[in-house]
């Protein structure tokens, strides 16, 4: 049988990627902000996911306007990274697996998530930073991934709450996949940050923390912050912070912190990156 | 959960929302346009012509040609769609973002490396005018 055994919560800053990508790591600007991802990739290499379920959103790369999903599953086998105006990011091409993602898709749908079902899709920095993140420039990625996009870009994205019981489905989707396969679930995007408007630049260390602690202290009571309150503390895009409640809900209660990481700044953004193991796994 | 009217109070934060989305349809179509290379070129190339293609209002396609970024999301520019315009036209992010908030490229980094703007002082216009008021 397939199962979870862990959570990611990871930001997924474009600069990231372009710094990785043009290889200023030891730049003294982004320098820390690499180190603190050295013990990431470690305890990745000893969780060793089959597969990865990752949440993100899509910034305008594979969605126009046209149509605006609220929660999507991408079923291909493949996902090429998207040109998002500076040509696509050097990174290896995402692989799926269609018949585990058909399964989430089915089971989802019957409890009562109505996915948009996804053949064909490019995936932009939102889905490919936290790779590169959490397994280094690789070849290819060491596992499957099944994109997940989420809307928060328009208003309003799905609640905290609504988000959380989404976790708690593929949680049961995945619990009754025949295979033995283990199961990783990448919640990404945030932490605080602001990049559009005069107030632009807004960074809200104090809201963060409470935000990481919360993901072990009291993960239903976190799932319940309103839209209103990331926007007016967090920054506008903030936001993003409520697909971290689809990773928690997918988790055990008793999940545990086995490492977190926060740094200011990123460009604009202030960088947060936590692993949470179901009991028994680390 | 709070309809997005009641977002009004926040300073200098103009959210995506109903009005935004339908207002700014075309602007961001426009900017989704460039993610083609020869789009890019096309509009580098003659950028009235292009912009031409879209159904603009005058102050979308006046805020376009001058690059004026807060302009651009004040008429229903979604930052993410006009960041591609930004990665076209040769502005690094930052530049962009100094630009919104009034400030010089210099100034807006110092800030972020320093910790990025204060929330205190920044939740409320309300408050703000207050404060103001409380000043003077």
């Amino acid at each position: 049988m397939a199962k979870i055994i862990a959570g990611v919560g990871c930001s997924h800053v474009p600069a990231i990627g372009a710094a990785l990508d043009q290889g200023k790591t030891e730049d003294p600007y982004w320098k820390p902000v690499f180190d603190g991802f050295v013990r990431s990739r470690e305890i990745m290499a000893q969780l060793k996911p089959d597969i990865v379920i990752e949440v993100y959103n899509d910034h305008g790369s594979a969605f126009s306007l046209q149509y605006i999903p609220t929660f999507c599953l991408g079923v291909a086998e493949e996902f090429q990274p998207a040109d998002e105006g500076w040509g696509p990011r050097p990174v290896p091409v995402v692989k799926g697996d269609p018949d585990f993602a058909w399964h989430l898709v089915e089971s989802l749908i019957l409890n009562e998530f109505d996915m948009t079902i996804v053949n064909e899709m490019e995936v932009d920095h939102g889905l490919t930073v936290p790779l590169s993140l959490m397994f280094g420039q690789v070849k290819e990625w060491p596992c499957p991934v099944i994109p997940l996009p989420v809307n928060v870009v328009t208003y309003p994205p799905p609640s905290g709450k609504r988000c959380f019981a989404l976790g708690r489905a593929i949680k049961k989707a995945v619990e009754e996949y025949p295979k033995d396969m283990r199961v990783v679930v990448f919640g990404t995007g945030g932490m605080s940050h602001q990049i559009h408007g005069e107030r632009c630049g807004l960074i809200n260390t104090k809201f963060d923390t409470a935000f990481l602690d919360g993901l072990t202290k009291d993960p239903q009571k976190l799932a319940q912050i309103e839209h209103k309150t990331y926007v007016t503390d967090g920054g506008a895009e903030s936001i993003e912070l409520v697909m971290w409640h689809i990773m928690r809900g997918a988790l055990e209660d008793n999940a545990k912190e086995a490492y977190r990481f926060y740094h200011v700044p990123a460009s604009n953004t202030a960088v947060g990156n936590i692993i949470l193991t179901n009991p028994g796994v680390l | 959960m709070a309809k997005s009217e009641e977002y009004a109070d926040i300073p200098g934060t103009y959210l995506f929302d109903k009005r935004a989305c339908a207002k700014g349809y075309h602007l961001n179509n426009f900017c989704m346009s460039l993610m083609k290379e020869a789009n890019r070129k096309e509009f580098l190339g003659n950028e009235p012509a292009y912009l031409d293609k879209f159904k603009l209002t005058p102050e979308q396609r006046q805020a376009v040609l001058d690059r004026n970024w807060l302009k651009m999301i004040q008429e229903g520019g979604n930052i993410y769609y006009v960041s591609k315009l930004g990665a076209t036209s040769g502005f690094s992010f930052e530049m962009m973002a100094a630009s919104m908030a009034g400030t010089t490229r210099e100034n807006y980094r110092n800030m972020m490396i320093g910790g990025g703007r204060s929330i205190e002082g920044n939740r409320s216009k309300a408050e703000q005018a207050a404060q103001k008021k409380g000043n003077a």
